[in-house]
């Protein structure tokens, strides 16, 4: 490990980004953009939207940044420079750090501009502080960006990846609780939702809207959401092989 | 300097490799040795297990058995990512960094100065394209900046995958002249090619085909043992007798 190589790595993807402004567009406006919709929506049910929206200004970072590290990652070994980046003086960690550090910068942006936006004009209120919403919001950044780059070893092309995110994302977004209350599941979805990172991150940002704040059980949420993260880059560091056939 | 009983080892030395993909056999125990300070040219047609043999010299392809060290340690020890530098076949830097921001981030992780930077980029002439964006340069410039990344270290063991394929001939020539000059301040070059011509540039000659290797000569000694003048004719030579005999 060492911090000149993983700053080295956080620096040149962010660079990488600026490149393309166009991306980080899309990145920055698209949560506001839906959130803006949802009020729409939600026009003459302003308690669901009251109910929704604070968890949701927490979850958009994480599809975000699913899609976007898990198509980095995988430019980075299909086109050779993880490769080259395996035969050099860098421990697989700092490439990790490096796209962390990066990604949560990036992370702290999106949920900024979102928590702005739906906290201003659109009149969005939690019953716990919105400074604690947007830290989650960064932490499921780091939970996209990890699970992202786990499962980028198991996609061949750009197309692959991209379908990941309906295969993996969506059915945490199902199932989390959003859409319908965990305890109203059946029990084998109610199993499946239990081993789910996002039902545990669902729960934190649901419990500071309506609880206002995180309690026992917010504090487990984070400790889990925590240790996914840790296990899932600790996976994504044993996908990186220095040799492969 | 060099210790004495260093200086014996030869920078690679290669026995009984053998690598399989995809299920057949690609090199079929080769072995070789390349000594300190010398530009070796590794030849034969596209398709060989030139570069094959390459990866594994750097340490980043699965062998199947045998024996590969590079400066006396296995290749790819976490000792020796600092001391050999190699270019990948296909140009592997990043497309949406400019010339200058590929170096500085590669030169980061090897942790050489910006002078160093400079120097390489002169060294390939790409100077007048240094702030350009990588994608945006033809694909000779690219394979350029990608061999300039992998002489930033000032590596005592090189291992260039066709180098100088698509070249111009001038920058061709410049840079066997900067090889020769690499060679004589004590690095060691292993250059691959499937043009013979580029063979007159070596000091040893390996000369492959399907998967073995047919002879390790010099120039000279080449055209005295087939009694061919053209090198192209005389591993041509080499080829027939191999098959007759």
């Amino acid at each position: 490990m060492s911090l000149r190589v993983s700053s080295a790595v956080g620096l040149r993807v962010l660079t990488q980004l600026r490149r393309d402004p166009r991306t980080i567009v899309l990145m920055l406006g698209v949560s506001p953009f839906l959130l803006t919709l949802l009020r729409g929506a939600f026009d003459q049910d302003p308690v669901a939207f009251q109910k929704v929206g604070g968890p949701l200004v927490g979850l958009f970072p994480f599809t975000t940044m699913f899609v976007v590290t898990s198509i980095t990652m995988l430019r980075e070994r299909t086109t050779g420079t993880l490769e080259r980046l395996m035969t050099l003086p860098l421990a697989k960690l700092d490439l990790l750090f490096g796209y962390g550090i990066a990604f949560a910068l990036v992370g702290i942006a999106q949920a900024a501009i979102a928590a702005a936006v739906a906290f201003g004009p659109l009149g969005l209120e939690v019953a716990g502080s919105t400074w604690v919403v947007v830290a989650l919001a960064v932490g499921n950044a780091l939970l996209g960006m990890s699970l992202g780059l786990f499962v980028s070893a198991f996609a061949r092309t750009e197309f692959q990846a991209v379908q990941f995110m309906p295969a993996i994302v969506f059915p945490q977004l199902l199932l989390c609780g959003l859409f319908v209350a965990r305890d109203q599941m059946v029990g084998v979805l109610q199993i499946l939702s239990d081993a789910m990172p996002l039902t545990y991150a669902f729960d934190a940002l649901a419990r500071v809207t309506t609880d206002g704040s995180l309690g026992a059980r917010g504090a487990l949420d984070v400790a889990v959401v925590t240790a996914s993260i840790v296990l899932l880059l600790g996976l994504g560091a044993v996908t990186l092989r220095r040799r492969t056939p | 300097m060099l210790q004495p009983s260093m200086a014996s080892v030869p920078a690679i030395a290669v026995e009984g490799l053998r690598v399989r993909r995809g299920g057949t056999e690609v090199l079929h125990s080769l072995s070789f040795s390349v000594e300190r300070g010398s530009v070796t040219g590794l030849l034969g047609p596209s398709g060989c297990g030139k570069s094959t043999l390459m990866r594994s010299m750097v340490g980043v392809q699965i062998v199947e058995s045998g024996r590969v060290e590079v400066l006396g340690e296995p290749a790819g020890s976490r000792s020796l990512r600092s001391r050999a530098g190699y270019l990948t076949q296909a140009p592997s830097v990043y497309g949406d960094l400019t010339v200058r921001e590929n170096l500085h981030f590669f030169g980061r992780v090897l942790g050489v100065g910006q002078g160093r930077t400079d120097e390489v980029i002169e060294t390939v002439a790409l100077e007048p394209h240094a702030d350009r964006v990588v994608s945006n340069l033809s694909g000779g410039q690219r394979a350029r900046v990608s061999l300039a990344t992998a002489m930033l270290g000032e590596p005592e063991v090189l291992v260039l995958d066709e180098p100088t394929v698509g070249l111009d001939p001038l920058l061709r020539r410049d840079l066997w002249a900067t090889f020769s000059k690499l060679a004589a301040a004590g690095a060691t070059l292993l250059v691959s090619s499937h043009v013979m011509e580029e063979a007159e540039h070596c000091d040893e000659l390996l000369l492959m085909r399907d998967g073995r290797l047919l002879a390790t000569e010099t120039p000279d000694g080449l055209r005295r043992r087939t009694g061919r003048r053209q090198l192209d004719e005389a591993f041509l030579a080499l080829i027939e007798a191999g098959h007759l005999a």
